[in-house]
C-alpha cells in the first residue's frame, strides 16, 4: 500500500497550488480516511499471515527456532499420509458443503427475488437470523439431533420405523457435511439473491416474447446472469469451511477429523509451529486452487449454455 | 411448468425455513425438559437448569468477560468501520478496491488460520494472552460486517446536503456532526449491535487467544465434555439465542429506518 501512497503524491489531480491541491484532493482525503482501518488490517492480517509463511520455511528444535530456509515442513505436510488424508478429506467436505449449500439456496434466493414482493427484506431477515445465533450452539443442536439417544433416533423409534437407535447418523463425514450445510446457508443465499436482483427483468420478457419457454428462458437468461452470485456464494462457503474446527470435533468423530485439528495440535504446547504453519499455508493454497478450478468450470459451462 | 413453480417454490421455501430453524428450536425445548438426556418423549417441564446458571461463578466470570470483550470490540470495529465505509462511499481514490478487498478479506479466510497467525505474532512479541488479545482478533473479524452495514447506510446519502451545510458556513467537523451523523446514526448503532453479537458468539479466536480468561463460548466448549452439564448449557444457549435475537431485531429495525430516512430526504431534495 505504501507504493500507492507514494505514487499518488506525484499525480496531483487539481490544477491549482500543487501541495494544497493534493491535500484537498479526493485521492489524499480518501486514503487518509481509510488508513486507520487499512493499517489495522495490515498489522493484524497481512503481517501475521506473512509471519506464518516465514515460519513454514523454518524448523523447530524443542523450543528454539532454526531460521535456515528449508522445505522440510512442506515435505512432511504433503508427504505424510495422515496430513494428506486430512487435507483431502477437508477439501472434499468443503467442496461438497459449498455445492450443497448453493444448490439448496438457489431456489430460495430465486423465490425471494422474483416472488418476494413487498416482503423481500423480511424474508432475508428471517433467513439470516439462525445464522447469527452461536455457531457452537448450532453445531451442538445437530449433535442433539443425530446422536445415539438423539431426537432423530428417538423419533424414528417412536414412529416404529426402526427398533433400536442407529449409530450411523453421528460421528462421520456426512454428519459434518449436514451440519456445515446448515451452518452456511445464509452465506450462500445473500450473494445469489443480490445477483438475481440485478438481472434485468425485461431481458427475461424478451426471451419469452421471442418464444423461449420458462425453462429455456431461465437456463439461457436468468441462470447465466446470476452466475457471479453463484460463484461468490461458492467461494464464500468453500474457503472458510476447509479450515472448520468446531464441527468435525463435535459431530465428526474419528472418521470426520479435518485439517484444522492437525493445525491446532501443532500450535498447542509442545507442538511444532513451523509444521503447523506449513499445514496452514498448504491448506490455503490448495483450497484457493480448488476454488479457482470450480470458478473456471462454472464460467465455461455458463458460456456453453449461452 | 409455471404452475409447478408457483406451487412448489413456496412449499420449498417453507421447508427450507423449517430446516433452518428446527435444529435451533431444539435448544429451548430441551432446556426446559426435566430429563438430563435430550431425547423424546419429553419428561416434564422445569426451570431448574436455568436456576443453576446464576449459581455458577465460572459462568458469571465468562459472561462478564464476554460482555467486556463484546462492547470493546463493537466500539473499535465500528469506529474503524466508519472510517473505511465513509472513505469507500464518499471518495474516489486509487487503491480503493485493493484497500476495501484487504479490509473485507477476513470474511473469506478460514478462521483457524487467522487465529493461529495472530497467536504466533502475539507470542513472538511476548504479548501475554488475555482478553485484550481476544479483542484484537474480534475487531479484525467484525470490521467486514461493520463496513457492510455502514456502507449500506452511507450509500445513497445525498452529498448535496453536506455541500449546502459547507456553503452555509459550517466547518467540516460541524457538517459531520450536525448533518452527516444524524443521518447515519441508525447505521452506526446497527453496526455496534451486529459486531457485539458476532463477538459474543465467536469461538475460534477466543479459544486460541484468550489465555486463562474464558469468554462464554469458550466456557460452553469446556462444558460440552460433560454429558451431565448438557441441560444447563442448553439453558445458557437459549438465553444467548434470545439475547442475540433481540439485538439483531433492533439492528434490523434501525437499518430500515436509516434506509427510509436517507431515501426520504433524497426524494425531498
Amino acid at each position: 500500500m505504501a507504493a500507492v501512497v507514494e505514487g499518488s503524491n506525484s499525480t496531483p489531480s487539481a490544477p491549482r497550488g500543487r501541495g494544497r491541491a493534493f491535500l484537498q484532493s479526493e485521492q489524499a482525503q480518501g486514503l487518509a480516511l481509510i488508513s486507520p482501518t487499512l493499517l489495522y488490517a495490515l498489522i493484524l492480517l497481512v503481517v501475521p499471515v506473512g509471519v506464518v509463511i516465514a515460519y513454514s520455511f523454518w524448523t523447530q528444535d524443542y523450543l528454539s527456532i532454526d531460521r535456515t530456509f528449508t522445505l522440510e515442513q512442506y515435505s512432511t505436510a504433503l508427504g505424510e499420509p495422515i496430513y494428506r488424508d486430512l487435507l483431502l478429506r477437508s477439501l472434499w467436505v468443503s467442496l461438497l458443503v459449498s455445492i450443497c449449500t448453493v444448490v439448496l439456496a438457489y431456489p430460495i434466493a430465486y423465490y425471494i427475488s422474483f416472488h418476494g414482493g413487498r416482503h423481500k427484506s423480511l424474508w432475508l431477515f428471517l433467513i439470516t437470523i439462525p445464522f447469527w445465533t452461536s455457531y457452537l450452539l448450532r453445531v451442538m443442536s445437530w449433535k442433539v439431533i443425530l446422536g445415539y439417544n438423539g431426537v432423530l433416533n428417538s423419533g424414528l423409534i417412536g414412529l416404529g420405523i426402526i427398533d433400536e437407535p442407529s449409530t450411523a447418523l453421528l460421528y462421520n463425514t456426512s454428519a459434518v457435511v449436514i451440519t456445515l450445510t446448515h451452518a452456511w446457508a445464509a452465506f450462500a443465499i445473500l450473494p445469489i439473491f443480490v445477483s438475481l436482483e440485478k438481472v434485468d427483468r425485461t431481458l427475461i420478457e424478451a426471451a419469452r416474447d421471442l418464444g423461449d419457454g420458462p425453462v429455456r428462458s431461465f437456463l439461457r437468461v436468468t441462470l447465466p446472469l446470476s452466475l457471479p452470485g453463484v460463484i461468490s456464494a461458492l467461494l464464500i462457503v468453500m474457503i472458510p469451511t476447509v479450515g472448520d474446527y468446531v464441527t468435525p470435533k463435535l459431530v465428526g468423530g474419528k472418521d470426520g477429523v479435518m485439517i484444522a485439528s492437525a493445525i491446532e495440535t501443532q500450535f498447542k504446547r509442545g507442538g511444532n509451529w513451523p509444521l503447523g504453519s506449513a499445514l496452514s499455508v498448504v491448506t490455503m493454497t490448495v483450497v484457493t486452487m480448488m476454488a479457482l478450478a470450480v470458478v473456471f468450470i462454472i464460467r465455461q459451462a455458463g458460456r456453453r449454455v449461452r | 411448468m409455471k404452475r409447478l413453480l408457483s406451487h412448489w417454490l413456496p412449499a420449498y421455501a417453507f421447508l427450507y425455513i423449517v430446516f433452518l430453524y428446527l435444529p435451533v428450536m431444539f435448544l429451548p425445548i430441551f432446556s426446559v425438559n426435566a430429563s438430563h438426556v435430550p431425547k423424546f418423549p419429553l419428561t416434564g417441564f422445569t426451570w431448574k437448569w436455568y436456576e443453576e446458571l446464576p449459581r455458577t461463578p465460572a459462568l458469571l466470570d465468562a459472561a462478564w468477560n464476554s460482555l467486556m470483550v463484546g462492547v470493546t470490540a463493537a466500539i473499535l470495529s465500528t469506529i474503524l468501520g466508519i472510517c473505511a465505509a465513509r472513505a469507500i462511499t464518499r471518495y474516489r481514490f486509487r487503491g480503493r478496491t485493493a484497500a476495501s478487498g484487504l479490509i473485507m478479506a477476513p470474511l473469506v479466510l478460514p478462521e483457524i488460520i487467522l487465529a493461529v497467525s495472530l497467536l504466533i505474532v502475539m507470542l513472538s512479541l511476548g504479548l501475554k494472552l488475555s482478553l485484550f488479545t481476544v479483542v484484537l482478533g474480534h475487531v479484525l473479524i467484525c470490521i467486514p460486517y461493520s463496513v457492510t452495514v455502514l456502507n449500506a447506510g452511507f450509500e445513497g446519502f445525498d452529498r448535496s446536503l453536506e455541500e449546502a451545510s459547507a456553503d452555509l458556513g459550517e466547518t467540516s467537523f460541524g457538517t459531520f456532526r450536525r448533518v452527516t451523523l444524524p443521518m447515519v446514526a441508525p447505521a452506526i448503532i446497527s453496526s455496534l449491535l451486529v459486531s457485539f453479537t458476532i463477538s459474543l458468539d465467536e469461538f475460534i479466536m477466543a479459544f486460541f487467544l484468550a489465555g486463562t480468561d474464558a469468554t462464554l463460548p469458550v466456557y460452553i466448549w469446556g462444558q460440552l465434555r460433560f454429558a451431565a452439564k448438557l441441560p444447563s448449557v442448553l439453558a445458557l444457549g437459549t438465553l444467548l439465542l434470545v439475547g442475540s435475537f433481540i439485538l439483531l431485531t433492533i439492528a434490523e429495525m434501525l437499518r430500515r429506518r436509516a434506509e427510509r430516512r436517507v431515501h426520504g430526504v433524497a426524494t425531498h431534495a
